[in-house]
């Protein structure tokens, strides 16, 4: 079989393959490493290719095979991580100057847990710095181009995870979702994202942003690979105190079931004033195609979500000042030079080793945590919280399911949205509530806008829902005129 | 009447005390005092990118024994917040702390003092992690010791109930003793496990309201808060009588020459921006694991001492010294059992036994049936309380017998008046100055008369028949 040919693969008929022993886990990794040498140049997907780690995991996982040894089911099938994710074997820098070269000493836990499932890690992906932004151009290091449009961002802040996988430089990888981070990137780039129920995926090793909203979640190319490789990854962790002790079964145990006699809700609030036509029409075109598989749709109105964008930024700005206070030249990473005392070096290595965007939430963050701003901004965003959090619960009483845009409108340009943060923090309407409310929600594209660029609709479950989910994204892709992988 | 006199202090304090968990309260460090620098962390008490707390229940369950042990409200739901400052001693840029849900609350301690007894409040104990220990090395400048990152601790509030140096040391001790009973602390000032910090202002006796304070921090002996606490008072009181404000701000005690040096005004306090742990859930105590941990705490000294003075007739302030140790208060019991002398006994073991112990306790060597035979011997006239003393020195831990001591080396009390009135006649020749005194009237003097007879007899005549012997010899 030719490199293009297997890695244009799902990650699940990879995986037959390498089972029925048709394909060695040597020859995957390969064929990725080659197609990342030849396509990456151009993405910029990757911060760090390990194709060291990667031969020698997929060499270990083909000799087990020969021994006869039983595998887990995505054994031998290359995954990419997202670079705020702890690994001992290639540095985590967050795509920031401040962890420039770090190499952590510890795996994250879901690192543990591809080992354990065997994958083979390909490399280290772009991303906006410290998870900050939505078009991956907060980077230190370099820009990532859309597979889909070269002069279009990938969206963000897991646009390097999104590319990777639809440049097929990756089958499958991991991204983080503190408010979109998997679900717009995956929209833009035409790719399915997952954004699990907070406390399902462990968050120990993964560089905090903001602690109550982060979670991973995999990127890949079809719904079946989502549940796969949150399989891997999903479960309880003693080491993360948020993490939930539950136990979850095969995410895709409800794959071909159909979606007949569901319910699903339209939020009239993602649909209005901001939203760019194209993508509300498709998104309603999906929403009767739905129909047309039995799906009940209904529009309902959720009236809190207006307040959760506000909300959002002020709970997670606050969490990353503090979270962000670790990097201050003393232990790892940027130090600055010529500092004549401590004061000097907290200024100069935060100043210099923080790029524009992440110092913005960091004085936000720190002002709304402020003696006197505390109240009015802190403590107001965490009741909106709890109103979103009702709002969502009320809707979940009578619904399966609410079907939205991920995104207002489709990619932009590179460069386009640089220097206008409050327009770039708008695209985050659509995503914010679910993180605010701790709630899955699976991003899959619906069709495409204007020039051929992807759009993306959200499907967002009350907690725990991900089989649910998984259940009514697939009946949609297999449905006539879905993606056929 | 001094200037000085017409101001009162107000003290409140601050204790922080370590717990004693064998491993750190949010990841499985060791906790072990001394170690090599560095050698007891791991990503989480470093803060590494990424790593998490995951919090130790057996901190919380030390800290609900100190807040029960001490008459605390225990909060079913208590949170955990960050406290954002940056220091280089602190790895994450913040100090998880609890802020304005305390695990406990609203308690209060009694104290003895020689004036009485007296409650003191306690506002409230929280729990926290500690930070590093900055190393100033010549040549290598400051060097990041990450042993102590995340060794538990609690903090102790008081409310400003105190009102001398005096109350202060008792209101220590007193904590220092409940902490010790209930077990969840060393409470070691010279290790750091336990520190004091003291909030002090001054007013005009008789006013109601508070006075501006300072705050003197880390004070890690008891002599130097008594002497931080004399030094405040005088310089507050001082001040206001010369019609100058106090100023609010942190202070710290130079031992060197005994002064409180200014450290920090309030005006430029960190704001530090508390805000709940994203990372960690709420603490949740439930009523079945408080009443389990309410049926592990041990008789404490109040209890005790309430028995002691009711059961055995101590004094209550005999009663507290001695129910300040555990292992000293367990002695006592077990002697008390054992003579009809439980007072005398009680005196004993606190004058002769508890200062050979050392600072930090240990246990009594000397049988309780031994010590009960010296008290015995003591009541009954058979020796004199000089004996007394010396017997328990003596017999420490050398496991011989009291009695058979005492007959063996003739140390029984010599009550025989004609021997001893032909000694105290000897006396009065020896020391003509003392017996002059005495007729004018300094009955002092009586002391180096019985004092010179004592010695004639080897320490055994028999104090009080002396004395007798004296005040007729010179009446």
């Amino acid at each position: 079989m030719k490199d293009r040919q297997i890695t244009r693969l799902s990650a699940a008929k990879l995986s037959a393959l390498l089972r029925r022993r048709e394909l060695s886990a040597v020859e995957a990794a390969e064929a990725y490493l080659s197609e990342i040498e030849s396509r990456d140049p151009e993405i910029g997907a990757y911060l760090a290719v390990t194709a060291d780690t990667a031969r020698a995991r997929a060499a270990a996982v083909d000799a087990a095979r020969l021994r006869g040894e039983e595998l887990p089911p995505l054994a031998g099938v290359p995954v990419a991580l997202k670079d705020n994710i702890c690994t001992r074997f290639a540095p985590t820098t967050c795509a920031s100057r401040m962890l420039e070269g770090f190499t952590p000493p510890y795996d994250a836990h879901v690192v543990e847990r591809l080992e354990a499932g065997r994958m083979v890690p390909l490399g280290k992906c772009n991303m906006d710095e410290f998870a900050m932004g939505s078009t991956t151009e907060s980077s230190f290091f370099q820009i990532t181009r859309n597979p889909a449009d070269p002069s279009r961002v990938p969206g963000g802040s897991s646009g390097g995870s999104a590319a990777a996988v639809a440049a097929c430089e990756a089958p499958c990888a991991l991204g983080s979702d503190t408010g979109g981070s998997i679900r717009q990137p995956a929209a833009f780039c035409g790719v399915v994202g997952m954004k699990p129920t907070y406390g399902a995926v462990s968050r120990y090793g993964l560089v905090a942003f903001a602690s109550s909203l982060d979670q991973i979640g995999p990127l890949t190319r079809t719904v079946r690979d989502s549940a796969l490789l949150l399989d891997v990854i999903a479960g309880h962790d003693p080491r993360d105190a948020t993490s939930l002790a539950r136990e979850w079964g095969s995410f895709g145990s409800q794959l071909g079931r159909e979606a007949g006699g569901l319910h699903a809700a339209l939020p009239a609030e993602f649909f209005g004033e901001g939203i760019a036509p194209e993508v509300s029409d498709t998104v309603k075109a999906a929403a009767a195609r739905y129909e047309r598989l039995g799906v009940r749709v209904e529009e309902v109105s959720l009236p809190t979500l207006r307040h959760a964008l506000s909300a959002y930024y002020v709970l997670s700005s606050a969490e990353a000042s503090s979270n962000l206070a670790r990097f201050d030249g003393v232990r790892c990473g940027f130090r600055a030079e010529g500092c004549r005392d401590i004061g000097e070096l907290y200024r100069e290595s935060r100043s210099q080793g923080f790029g524009a965007e992440v110092k913005r939430r960091i004085l936000l963050g720190s002002f709304v945590l402020s003696a006197g701003y505390y109240d009015a901004y802190y403590k107001k965003a965490l009741e909106v919280r709890t109103l979103v959090q009702r709002d969502f619960a009320r809707v979940f009483e009578r619904f399966d399911f609410l079907l939205a845009p991920v995104a207002p409108t489709t990619a932009c340009r590179l460069g386009e949205k640089r220097n206008s943060p409050l327009e770039m923090y708008m695209g985050d309407v659509c995503t914010v509530p679910v993180n605010i409310a701790g709630l899955p929600a699976l991003s899959m594209p619906c069709g495409t806008g204007a020039r051929g660029l992807p759009i993306g609709m959200q499907l967002i479950g009350r907690p725990f829902s991900e089989q649910l989910l998984y259940r009514a994204a697939y009946a949609y892709e297999q449905s006539e005129g879905g993606k056929q992988p | 009447m001094s200037a000085r006199d017409r101001y009162e202090m107000v003290i409140g304090l601050e204790v922080h005390c370590e717990l004693k968990t064998a491993s750190k309260i949010f990841c499985s460090c060791p906790t072990a005092f001394g170690a090599e620098p560095n050698t007891q962390c791991c990503p989480v008490c470093t803060g590494m990118p990424g790593a998490l707390p995951v919090l130790n229940r057996q901190a919380v369950a030390y800290a609900v024994k100190a807040g029960l042990a001490t008459n605390c409200r225990i909060a079913s739901h208590s949170r955990q917040d960050r406290k954002n400052y940056f220091y280089p001693d602190l790895p994450k840029g913040y100090q998880i702390s609890q802020f304005d849900q305390p695990l406990c609350e609203n308690g209060f301690l009694e104290i003895e003092t020689e004036a009485g007894s007296k409650r003191i409040g306690i506002t409230r104990i929280h729990i926290e992690e500690d930070a590093g220990k900055l190393v100033h090395i010549e040549g290598q400048g400051t060097l990041v010791d990450c042993n102590r990152c995340g060794v538990p601790l609690i903090e102790i509030v008081s409310e400003p109930d105190l009102r001398s140096a005096e109350e202060a040391k008792a209101y220590l001790r007193k904590l220092r003793a409940v902490l010790l009973y209930t077990g969840v602390s060393d409470c070691r000032m010279n290790e750091g496990s336990m520190r004091c910090d003291v909030n002090l202002s001054v007013r005009r006796r008789g006013e109601e309201t508070l006075g501006t304070r300072t705050e003197m921090k880390n004070l890690n002996s008891f002599q130097f808060i008594s002497r931080a606490i004399a030094f405040e008072f005088a310089r507050q009181a001082d001040a206001l009588e010369a019609g100058e404000p106090v100023v609010q701000e942190t202070r710290r005690f130079d031992q060197a020459s005994g002064r409180t040096l200014p450290m920090r005004r309030k005006e430029d306090a960190d704001d530090y921006r508390y805000f709940p742990d994203p990372d960690l859930p709420p603490i949740a105590v439930s009523r079945e694991e408080l009443d389990a941990l309410r049926g592990e705490i041990p008789a404490l000294p109040d209890e005790r001492k309430r028995g002691y003075v009711g059961r055995w007739g101590l004094t209550p302030f005999a009663a507290e010294l001695l129910t300040l140790r555990r292992e000293a208060a367990d002695y006592f019991e077990e002697t008390a059992a054992l003579t009809r002398f439980p007072a005398l006994a009680a005196n004993l073991i606190q004058s002769a036994a508890v200062p050979l112990l050392g600072p930090d306790g240990g246990s009594i060597p000397l049988p309780p049936a031994h010590m009960a035979q010296i008290a015995d011997l003591l009541g009954e006239g058979g020796i004199n309380s000089g004996t007394a003393r010396r017997l328990v020195r003596e017999l420490w831990d050398t496991g011989r017998d009291p009695l058979e001591t005492v007959r063996a080396e003739g140390l029984g009390q010599l009550s025989d008046r004609e021997a001893l009135t032909v000694l105290a006649r000897e006396a009065l020749v020896e020391l003509p100055r003392a017996a002059g005194d005495y007729r004018n009237g300094r009955t002092a003097a009586l002391q180096s008369l019985v004092g010179r007879v004592m010695r004639k007899t080897a320490g055994r005549g028999n104090p009080a028949l002396l004395q007798e012997i004296f005040r007729s010899l010179l009446g």
